[in-house]
């Protein structure tokens, strides 16, 4: 269940869209993201989010800090640190930036998606950057689906799903630290992390900085990867991804020849949790997985055979 | 052998893997029972246009073993199935929209 928005984070982005407290005829706020764990508000050319209950202040300003360093990379914070609270739940300021087009993923920006990406992970990491979140919402993913399965009982999916999550190594499990060099990654790229600042026609800007940490950069690439290994994405949309992003030198694959051994455990530990997320809600709703739902499941299913 | 014409001696050629027999003195050739046949069969393939490239031109990107059938069970190339994002079989699916910009 999704609880109604805080009037309290109304009246803040409110406040914040007019410093001067002058009278408002922008027309009202409109909710741009509204889920259990996240609210997303405009209010002119000011956007409000509210973070998921139980986010880490100190965690979130060095993850802001970051941002806010890499203004050609990160659309820019506008406070170096969580402008207020509401209900225990931080809230951070930024400027609007237009999204992807969800009814055009045709138009995916997917050489600016890498080349962000590039960008990001050749920059060295501040002393004190947290850890990249993947492998943590990873494990949350599977979490779910286990509640999900004791509410709703076996579903023929939920064993091959599980049993690729028992094959990844502890790390991707979030069960270890992260290997290799201390790279700094967002850890949750998909279509809906990427805005035009300014908007309309402005450059591409990542936004999002929740999961950003040191990591595995590979995790960046591993749901395109995943998308394209399911065959879902088309092999010239991933060539178009991975070609700009050896184009920009990014580090987390070599720069030719076969990228999967490096991509291999990220892309799966992608697909089982994207393959867990679906499956949860699927449980929840009592509804049958569609076809692209099953290829995820398919292959988890090759990943770990029984 | 003898030419049946000029009687002059035959000679035996081989053509594109067809044995001939051409009269050293006339010039007139002899063919066994299906020896026609096999040589305009030969001119047939010949003259065929060149197949048309593959749909795939170039070689699909390399895929692990765990991914979809239609990347040749992780072998590289030989990429031709369907695609959700593309009008293909899965058109314009609304979970792979939704997939493409959710976490």
């Amino acid at each position: 269940m999704t609880a109604d928005i805080p009037p309290q984070l109304t009246a803040k982005i409110r406040a914040a869209a007019h410093p001067d407290a002058a009278p408002c005829h922008c027309g009202g706020t409109t909710t741009l993201a509204h889920r259990p764990d996240t609210t997303v508000l405009r209010h002119a050319e000011t956007v409000a989010k509210a973070h998921a209950p139980g986010t880490d202040p100190a965690a979130l300003t060095l993850r802001l800090a970051t941002a806010a360093r890499l203004p050609g990379v990160f659309l820019p914070p506008l406070t170096p640190a969580p402008a207020a609270f509401v209900d225990d739940r931080p809230v951070t300021l930024w400027p609007y930036g237009a999204p992807v087009d969800p009814d055009a993923p045709d138009a995916a920006p997917w050489e600016a998606a890498a080349t962000l990406l590039a960008l990001l992970h050749r920059t060295p990491p501040a002393p004190a950057t947290p850890p990249m979140r993947g492998p943590a919402k990873a494990a949350h993913a599977i979490a779910r689906l286990q509640e999900a399965l004791a509410g709703a009982g076996a579903h023929p999916a939920a064993p091959p799903v599980l049993r690729a999550w028992a094959a990844l190594p502890d790390w991707a499990r979030a069960e270890a630290p992260m290997p290799g060099p201390r790279t700094l990654c967002h850890g949750d790229l998909h279509l809906g992390q990427l805005v035009r600042h300014p908007a309309p026609e402005g450059p591409w800007r990542l936004i999002d900085v929740d999961d950003l940490g040191v990591g595995v950069p590979a995790w960046d690439l591993a749901r395109p990867a995943s998308w394209y290994a399911c065959g879902l994405l088309p092999p010239d949309e991933w060539t178009r991804f991975l070609t700009a992003y050896r184009a920009a030198g990014g580090p987390a694959v070599p720069a030719e020849g076969d990228p999967w051994p490096a991509l291999d455990v990220p892309a799966r530990a992608l697909t089982v949790q994207t393959g867990a997320r679906y499956l949860a809600k699927a449980l929840v709703a009592d509804r049958p997985l569609d076809e692209v739902e099953q290829s995820l499941i398919d292959a988890c299913a090759r990943m770990a055979p029984e | 052998m003898q030419c049946p014409k000029c009687h002059a001696p035959m000679h035996t050629y081989n053509r594109n893997g067809v044995q001939i027999e051409q009269c050293s003195g006339c010039r007139g050739i002899f063919l066994d029972y299906g020896e026609l046949e096999a040589l305009t069969q030969l001119e047939a393939q010949w003259s065929k246009p060149v197949p048309p490239p593959a749909p795939q031109a170039y070689p699909a990107p390399p895929a692990p073993a765990w991914g979809a059938p239609q990347h040749g069970g992780g072998h590289h190339g030989g990429g031709h199935g369907h695609y959700g994002g593309h009008g293909g079989h899965h058109g314009h699916n609304k979970s792979w929209a939704h997939m493409l910009f959710s976490s």
